[in-house]
């Protein structure tokens, strides 16, 4: 965990206190909604089709129980008592009175949370990996880079009114858990042939209108020069990026239309300028950082415990364990991944209820750490593997312990037509059908692991572009139409999916992700070549003649 | 439109020129940044100071040689949404070492305040009368400050390690 210090509450205090003068000087008319729409953003605050929505930032996808507990009582007190969880570290609100804005960020702060930047054309929340500084086999602790990102990026004087959003992702493991590639900037820790920290930085990722997979504009900069390097690339993008086109206003755009080439010239250049000034950060700041993220203090304890070997006649809790239970670096104990995915519900919702009791689980079972992923689950990262069989009876009880995790139903879904102004179908009735079609845990482990990413329009906010199976919902003569892609994946490999013919009816959606998956297992040579692997082998080809065949 | 110059409302010296307004012949003028380029050594000879008004989708590198001589450079923001010019304010003191007035321009609201100082500029064409009014207050509303720019206000990390060091002399 991050601890704030005065000075970062401070700064949390007074942007609250200029928000609520904001929020004042629109309800007197002072303040014009076009006006007082960009200063909203900024602090996450969306008009949707009904009521406001409100975006919290979940910096590097870190909680603690007492921030857990925080949300809860946002959702109760100023919500309908619930909460969802984005695919970017971010929970939203969405039935927030503009009015009441102010109170809930003022409770938020005390906290040490924000929701500062979480919407508009500015450095969007800095994102990491849920398993940062448990994974085993990580570089380091992204999360000190992160929070060193977080706060330099955060009410940055030249960069608060880009061409368009911007966002940063952090991974430290060679496994991409961080979707670096489909981000703005995706930085890769690595270590140089010296053994000193720095990153590989990859550009111009991001999915949307025109989706393009980041490209690497350096292959290894110093740890000391990441902030100088990042400031390099968005003052191109800040003076050169498109401003006459907001569909091709992204940094992807600028990559994609200089080429990378030229793009990396003119940041190295701008890079040369300011590489050794103030932005140059020394060993101390990173101490200093450091220093303020705590570590539990860890038992020595034995990789296979009596309780676990107990449990395991017990076959619900032996498929939990093998589905959502993951290794951790420590000997005898393990990351448990919380499916927020449950048959027949939203994709990433939470109630306040269910986060004020995994607080306490948080507490009682994981130091009281949780964590946030972009897959719209939540992890608890510090779990004694004697601790499993009782941490999964009190989650069962939560209905907090699906077995699910990776596989059909784990499905990754924007709100949709249900709750956004931009959307032009529903996303969420797509995903609770699915996951009703597959709720037989045997035929999704069958299946095993593929992740289907629904977005209701084009912008995206699912991810459809890097699912296994992506699902697109447009909006054709008044209908709603969804395009069927399959081969994405978000991860080290990520690559973009291919349409496998044409759109389909919003009830026609299931049967044919049915046939998809038929096809899958009939032309799969072993049950453990997953389906992106098959589909890599085969392409789409096949996979369009069995689905399209009968329609 | 009022103009805010060291935290005060004042009286706008310069008069506005277009591309092609008859000359004054004295008094202190500010001028497009083409019809500068044009005719900038005439311009700079005759009584009077000069500054210019420069659009944010150019390079400033083509004003560069005249900084020395000039005694403003108005910067634009055609809505405040754009956020070009913040880039070229701080090239413009960071980089080419400008110390004249650097005014910012267009739609220019409270709620920029406190980024057009970090960003370097000194004066300010305020959209709005009470946002005129308010701007010393508004400047106020911060004290944490996390980035080094060139306005020279210590950052969060480096005051960080200031008290590190005096907790450090203490024990």
């Amino acid at each position: 965990m991050y601890a704030y210090d005065e000075i970062d509450r401070t700064l949390v205090n007074e942007r609250v206190s200029e928000f609520r003068d904001q929020v004042k000087r629109r309800l007197s008319g002072e303040l014009t909604e076009d006006e007082f729409k960009i200063l909203r953003l900024q602090n996450g605050v969306y008009l949707q089709l009904h009521a406001y929505m409100f975006r919290v930032a979940i910096p590097y996808g870190t909680l603690s129980s007492e921030q857990l507990r925080r949300l809860a009582h946002i959702a109760r007190r100023y919500d309908r008592g619930y909460g969802h969880f984005t695919t970017r570290q971010n929970i939203q609100f969405n039935w927030i009175k503009l009015a009441e804005l102010p109170d809930a960020l003022a409770d938020l702060a005390e906290v040490g949370i924000h929701a500062m930047q979480t919407s508009g054309n500015n450095m969007r929340n800095v994102t990491s990996d849920q398993w940062a500084g448990v994974a085993p086999g990580e570089i380091e602790d992204p999360r000190i880079w992160s929070e060193l990102l977080r706060q330099h990026t955060t009410l940055h004087p030249e960069f608060s009114f880009l061409p368009r959003k911007f966002k940063i992702a952090i991974t430290a493991s060679d496994h991409d858990r961080a979707a670096i590639k489909i981000h703005d900037i995706g930085l890769r820790l690595v270590k140089n042939e010296k053994g000193e920290t720095g990153f590989e930085v990859l550009v111009g990722g991001g999915l949307g209108r025109t989706p393009f997979i980041a490209k690497t504009i350096k292959h290894f900069v110093h740890g000391r020069d990441i902030l100088s390097y990042v400031e390099a690339i968005l003052r191109v993008y800040n003076q050169y990026g498109r401003r006459d086109n907001i569909y091709k206003a992204r940094i992807k755009i600028l990559v994609h239309e200089l080429g990378i080439e030229k793009f990396s010239r003119e940041v190295e250049e701008e890079w040369q300028h300011i590489r050794n000034s103030s932005l140059q950060i020394d060993d101390g700041v990173i101490e200093d950082i450091r220093s303020r993220f705590s570590y539990p203090a860890y038992e020595k304890l034995p990789h296979m415990p009596d309780e676990l070997r107990q449990a395991a006649a017990d076959s619900d809790f032996e498929a939990w364990r093998k589905n959502s239970v993951f290794p951790h670096k420590v000997q005898g104990y393990s990351i448990v991944t919380i499916s927020l995915k449950p048959t027949g519900g939203p994709p990433g919702d939470a109630t306040a209820e269910q986060m004020d009791a995994l607080a306490d689980l948080a507490e009682k079972y994981s130091f009281g750490e949780i964590r946030v992923g972009h897959e719209q689950n939540l992890a608890l990262p510090h779990v004694a593997k004697r601790d499993l069989p009782a941490l999964w009876k009190a989650l069962d009880k939560l209905g907090l312990a699906t077995p699910n995790v990776n596989l059909i139903t784990d499905i990754i879904a924007c709100p949709g037509l249900d709750y956004c102004s931009l959307a032009n179908a529903r996303s969420i009735p797509i995903a609770q059908e699915l996951t009703r079609r597959f709720a037989n845990h045997e035929l999704a482990n069958l299946i095993g692991r593929l992740h289907i990413n629904i977005s209701g329009c084009i912008n995206a906010c699912g991810h459809h572009h890097v699912g296994h199976i992506g699902i697109l919902g447009v909006e054709k003569n008044g209908e709603e139409v969804y395009q069927i892609t399959i081969g994405g994946r978000a991860d080290e490999n990520a690559a973009l999916g291919s349409l496998i013919g044409p759109g389909v009816k919003f009830d026609e959606v299931a049967d044919v992700i049915e046939d998809v998956v038929e096809a899958y297992l009939a032309l799969r040579e072993r049950p453990e070549e997953l389906f992106i692997d098959t589909v890599k082998r085969l392409g789409v080809e096949p996979f369009k003649e069995r689905v399209y065949a009968t329609r | 439109m009022p103009l805010v110059k060291g935290g005060k409302i004042v009286e706008d010296s310069f008069v506005k020129l277009d591309v092609d307004a008859p000359l004054p012949a004295a008094g202190d003028i500010l001028v497009p940044g083409d019809r500068f380029l044009k005719d900038a050594d005439a311009l700079l000879a005759r009584p009077g100071k000069v500054g210019v008004i420069w659009p944010n989708n150019r390079d400033i590198d083509a004003l560069v040689p005249y900084l020395g001589k000039l005694a403003a450079v108005a910067l634009v923001f055609p809505t405040f949404r754009d956020g070009r010019a913040y880039s070229q304010s701080r090239l413009l003191r960071e980089r080419h070492d400008y110390r004249g007035e650097l005014r910012a321009t267009g739609q220019v609201l409270r709620d920029q305040f406190v980024f057009m100082l970090r960003a370097g500029f000194d004066s300010f064409e305020v959209k709005k009368q009470a946002d005129a009014e308010a701007f010393t207050q508004t400047v106020k509303r911060y004290s944490v400050f996390y980035q080094p720019t060139g306005d020279g206000r210590i950052t969060a990390l480096h005051r960080r390690m200031q008290l590190r060091h005096s907790e450090g002399v203490g024990t």
